[in-house]
């Protein structure tokens, strides 16, 4: 979109555009589909933009250079509302928001652009703080939980993992975070409150940390049901909210784990990733740690559905915007090597909701590849030939303009890649 | 008027150059140069020090005048050379990683 708009511009000066005609340009410009891939990478942002086409690419970036960024989304209501999750383990959490489709940033409650400099009047730093609640009015008790060794833990707020804005307000955003918790904030990513009764269930003492720590990574928001939000930790599980995040319980029937005393527990499971289709959000796709799982009861019960995969271990899973029965998963070798197997990268597409699996990879390195794929990392549009994404810890950020069948990098040589996300821009 | 040193990434987020100046009254203490310049740079709030508990974090450390005051109490006066601008006060990031 950026590209148009400025060869607009550029027209108007070389070729004589008047005004009236450089609009004219720009109306039918912007009514032409394009996409916007964001991702987020150890060392900065980078956002990467083409047209409906998706041949040539424009690549912006790195944003925060040098910072973690581990995850950025936009509204579904705003498409130039997106907010990014910038971390390090030296100096905590930033949230950073554009209200223009990524073009500038500020952190919410700063003026945009603008650093601060007066002491008088200033709005406050709170956009970085994540506080667990424990106020008695509406708290929860910051107890403990399961720590490698088998001991008990305190929470410990170290990121967010995952930002996912309200279908409808684009001041409204979920933010999952490490320790797992779920974060909401109302004012545009300026103040952010815990929905407590989630780390607050009675099964918190037994979840656990995988090996990237106990982060909350999955929200799904149901749209046709605005009190109801799935979510997935690692490594505790599935739960289900059906009442806005006042209660939780655990969806994790049929779910079968071997690496816990009990491998039929109902937490503890290492989840590490759902994905729903808007048009059926009763029906779930899991990545757990091994097994491809489904659900067609919104998580009351799951049946494995791995098939004929080669491994069922992995980390991301996605679903084809028009097919709600097409799922994509990027199949790694064991959870003790994490690459793909015989160093030959390929996506798996099954096109009927799972067992069935046709390995997709026309485009992708068939030797020498020991990338990973995060679960983050990859994303869908929803272009009439739907495209597909993602990125791995190469770098590499590989693109399908046709649902899986051909592909080819956007880009080879980011940093490591921990997060995907595409807009479909009209 | 104090001088501060910000590791680089900080630097970044408050949009500062190399250093940056305060004014805090004598004599000062690492809780008053950092409620100082988290007063002049609010976006720096929780990333020196925990917003709660106004600890500082794990991997990051104060030094003056050659020495580590990271864990001294913060109320702990800091030296003339500091108060008088002729040293600054360093925030430094622990190294690691490769």
């Amino acid at each position: 979109m950026l590209i148009r708009v400025i060869r607009g511009s550029e027209l108007s000066k070389t070729n004589g555009f008047d005004h009236e005609q450089e609009h004219d340009y720009e109306r039918r410009t912007r009514t032409m589909s394009g996409v916007r891939v964001l991702v987020g990478t150890r060392k900065g942002a980078f956002i990467l933009t083409s047209d409906g086409k998706r041949e040539k690419w424009e690549v912006s970036g790195p944003h925060f250079a040098g910072w973690e960024m581990y995850h950025l989304k936009a509204s579904p209501a705003d498409p130039n509302r997106i907010y990014a999750s910038q971390t390090s383990g030296w100096f905590g959490q930033i949230i950073q928001r554009s209200d223009d489709g990524g073009k500038t940033w500020f952190q919410p409650g700063l003026s945009p652009g603008e650093p601060t400099t007066t002491p008088e009047g200033m709005p406050k730093g709170e956009s970085n703080k994540f506080a667990y609640d424990v106020s008695p009015e509406t708290g929860q008790p910051l107890t403990t939980h399961m720590w490698y060794d088998g001991t008990q833990h305190p929470w410990e707020f170290k990121r967010v993992w995952h930002l996912e804005p309200s279908l409808a307000d684009p001041n409204h955003v979920y933010a999952g975070v490490e320790d797992a918790a779920l974060f909401e904030s109302k004012d545009g990513g300026q103040s952010w409150r815990e929905l407590s009764a989630l780390r607050g269930h009675p099964t918190g003492a037994h979840w656990a940390p995988g090996a990237g720590g106990m982060c909350l990574h999955t929200i799904l928001l149901d749209p046709k049901n605005p009190q109801r939000i799935f979510i997935a930790i690692s490594a505790a599980g599935a739960f289900r909210t059906d009442d806005g995040g006042k209660s939780w319980k655990p969806i994790n029937r049929g779910l079968h784990s071997q690496y816990i005393p009990d491998p039929n527990a109902e937490v503890g499971h290492c989840v590490h990733h759902i994905a729903m289709h808007p048009a059926r959000p009763n029906v779930l796709f899991m990545q757990k740690h091994w097994d491809i799982m489904r659900t067609d009861d919104a998580g009351d019960s799951w049946r494995e559905v791995s098939g004929n995969l080669p491994t069922d271990f992995g980390f991301p899973i996605d679903i084809h915007a028009h097919e709600p029965d097409t799922i994509y998963v990027v199949p790694i070798k064991s959870d003790s090597e994490h690459f793909p197997l015989e160093g030959k990268l390929r996506v798996y597409r099954s096109r009927t909701g799972g067992n069935e699996w046709e390995e997709l990879t026309k485009g992708l390195p068939q030797k020498d590849c020991y990338v990973n794929v995060l679960r983050d990392a990859m994303s869908v549009d929803s272009l009439d030939s739907c495209g597909i994404y993602f990125g791995t810890t190469g770098g590499q950020v590989y693109a399908s303009p046709d649902g899986g069948d051909t592909w080819d990098a956007i880009v080879r040589d980011l940093p490591a890649v921990l997060s995907v996300e595409v807009q479909t821009l009209e | 008027m104090i001088r501060v040193v910000l590791p680089h990434h900080l630097r970044t987020l408050a949009r500062v150059g190399d250093e940056v100046q305060l004014e805090v009254k004598n004599p000062a203490s690492v809780r008053s140069v950092l409620d100082a310049l988290e007063a002049k740079y609010p976006m720096l709030q929780g990333t020196i020090r925990d917003h709660g508990t106004l600890k500082r974090r794990p991997m990051v450390r104060f030094f003056v005048c050659g020495e580590d005051l990271s864990l001294e109490s913060p109320d702990t006066p800091l030296p003339d050379a500091i108060g008088n601008g002729s040293e600054p006060f360093f925030v430094m990031g622990a190294i690691a990683g490769g």
